[in-house]
């Protein structure tokens, strides 16, 4: 799988908050979710996102609270691809729990801009930057969460793999 | 191979001798827990599983407390969603507003947490039960649903950080102040993926209620779950709410953390987190004129019988400023008889603060105390992002209960120490 898109770029501890604030969760519609999404820290993303950009950012992404409805507004909002130096840990597993690709990659973090336009192959793990040129590889999966995602999340794993 | 306290627990509940930092299981669970706002969407997930029962019904826990009493018709249909499935499926530990309380006070209240239990929730705070000895740690909807499915969690085995406590806190410091200085000095992704095990004869100097404090705030330093070592205030905490004998896990005395920190109680002071994180600590020495709006005292951080018990020591006898809102939130139903027959709330009353049914609210942005521009809130509450109570151009600064309740008095955030001068 290959992905291309221009990037929206922050900075560290981008926090459950802001990404849909708690004022938001009185839903669990995706999309009413996603016309909020990143709303405190940037009031605009909602209206410029576009289907397959991506988020670029430092350390501890998506730190703060477990609200699936983080990631899951990122998704619906079109994010193809979210790419930080860290992220933080329940919204990493909620990530792949609900099939939101995400890539560590502090390299990639520091040669990536806000605006640029960025491709991803997955299946390489190779990250680039098409407005620069340069590559970056990103730490793969491993395998047990290969194959979750491969199954397309959790559930299905559950139901194939303990359910039978 | 040694292991710690958590890798222990972890290693017994996937059916293995042994497990090492990094390795991918799939585990058996105790408790599932989920509340108004991620047990929607968990529903709605576990019934893509095609299943007519839960794994277990005495094993999973929902608690509508965030946006309860219902704030509105959107939180009302989430709610009702809740509810019906709880009494559809038969869950047992279904807690309705009269018995209910902040789902992280109400579930060792309640019993449903054991020494040696792992419990996974759809809450970032359910770390807390570490303070009983516990494994808990906070997952999304997802893993909510699986686990209702199958009671199994998949868990990548975390490392840990060892918190070596020694000497005793002073008076009007309490584990409010400890975890924030601890997250101040570690950062807010300083435990990120790794346990958090407090140990050493320090622990005996804090109470059961500083304990969960503590364990509560771990996922604020990143931390995928907060531990205590299990000794007599635990144990004697478990034989007055649970059933059941505790399953004490000890670290190997050569097993391996990434660092060891040693700190001295006696050191350590008043802790205020200022916006927008919780790592952003000040001692209260330093913190200069900050004037408030609001204070918020309660929460599944600080709204235990202690917590209640410090303020009203400081607002007993005395009124909050007038341009100071003091909003109380006891924590669950019990606490809050507890508090009215021990005077708390009478005290609160006279004060000039409102006493509020437990509920999440405020801490959240939710209800029941929202911000506006501008406005500032000393909370005893667990974050301070940006938004976090209200209005994106609001702030929150974090402190214990002593510090929020000696601030009410004054309007703006002052040392608890010195309460006689206030």
């Amino acid at each position: 799988m290959k992905i291309e898109g221009k990037v929206f770029k922050y900075g560290s501890n981008v926090d459950t908050d802001v990404i849909i604030p708690a004022r938001y969760l009185n839903t669990s519609d995706a999309k009413e979710l996603a016309s909020h999404c990143m709303e405190d820290i940037d009031a605009t993303f909602a209206q410029k996102v576009e289907p397959g950009d991506l988020i670029v950012a430092e350390d501890n992404f998506g730190c703060g609270s477990s609200r699936e409805h983080a990631p899951l507004a990122i998704k619906t909002a079109g994010v193809s691809c979210v790419i930080a130096a860290s992220f933080a840990r329940i919204f990493y597993r909620n990530s792949i729990n609900i099939g939101l690709p995400i890539l560590e990659s502090p390299e990639a973090v520091k040669g990536i801009k806000n605006g640029d336009v960025v491709s991803v192959d997955f299946s390489q793990g190779v990250i680039t930057n098409e407005t620069t040129g340069e590559k970056f590889n990103s730490e793969p999966f491993p395998p047990f969460i290969q194959e979750m995602v491969a199954k397309d999340g959790l559930i299905n794993y559950l139901k194939e793999e303990v359910l039978g | 191979m040694s292991m710690t306290m958590s890798q222990k627990i972890l290693a017994a509940h996937a059916g293995l001798a042994e497990v090492r930092p990094g390795q991918l299981i799939m585990a058996n669970l105790d408790l599932v827990l989920g509340n108004d706002i991620t047990a929607p969407v968990a529903i709605n997930e576990f019934a893509k599983f095609g299943l007519s029962e839960v794994f277990d019904k005495a094993k999973i826990a929902l608690v509508p407390d965030h946006f309860t009493p219902n704030k509105d018709i959107k939180a009302a249909q989430q709610c009702k969603q809740m509810r019906e499935f709880a009494y559809s499926k038969g869950i047992e530990n279904y807690f309705e507003i009269g018995e209910m309380g902040i789902e992280h006070a109400l579930l060792p209240e309640q019993g449903l947490v054991n020494a040696g239990d792992l419990i996974i929730g759809a809450d970032s705070h359910t770390c807390t039960y570490g303070a009983l000895g516990a494994f808990s740690t906070g997952v999304g909807s997802s893993d909510m649903a699986g686990a209702m499915a199958t009671g199994k969690a998949w868990f990548k085995v975390p490392s840990a950080l060892k918190f070596h406590l020694t000497g005793s806190l002073s008076p009007w410091v309490s584990g409010k102040d400890l975890i924030l200085h601890i997250i101040g000095l570690i950062g807010v992704d300083g435990a990120l993926y790794k346990s958090m095990e407090f140990v050493g004869e320090g622990v005996a100097s804090l109470n059961i209620d500083d304990r969960f404090t503590v364990c509560n705030m771990a996922i604020e330093a990143g931390a995928k779950n907060g531990i205590f070592g299990v000794d007599e205030i635990a144990l004697a905490y478990l034989k007055e709410h649970h059933q059941g004998s505790p399953k004490i896990y000890e670290a190997d005395s050569d097993a391996h953390y990434d660092a060891i920190y040693e700190i001295d109680l006696s050191q350590i002071r008043p802790t205020v987190a200022f916006p927008h994180l919780p790592s952003n600590t000040r001692t209260i020495d330093e913190v200069g004129e900050i004037e408030v709006d609001q204070v918020v005292i309660g929460s599944c951080t600080n709204g235990r019988i202690s917590d209640l018990r410090v303020a009203a020591k400081i607002l007993k006898g005395r009124r909050v400023n007038r341009k100071v809102r003091t909003i109380i939130f006891p924590a669950t139903q019990r606490i809050y008889l507890q508090a009215m027959e021990e005077g708390l709330l009478r005290t609160f009353v006279e004060a000039g603060a409102i006493v509020s049914t437990p509920t999440c609210g405020p801490c959240l942005g939710g209800h029941m105390g929202i911000l506006a521009e501008g406005e500032r809130a000393v909370a005893t509450t667990n974050r301070n992002f940006v938004g976090r109570m209200g209005h994106p151009k609001s702030e929150v600064y974090l402190a214990s209960p002593a510090v929020a309740a000696a601030s009410a008095l004054t309007g703006r955030i002052s040392n608890p120490e010195k309460v006689e001068e206030l």
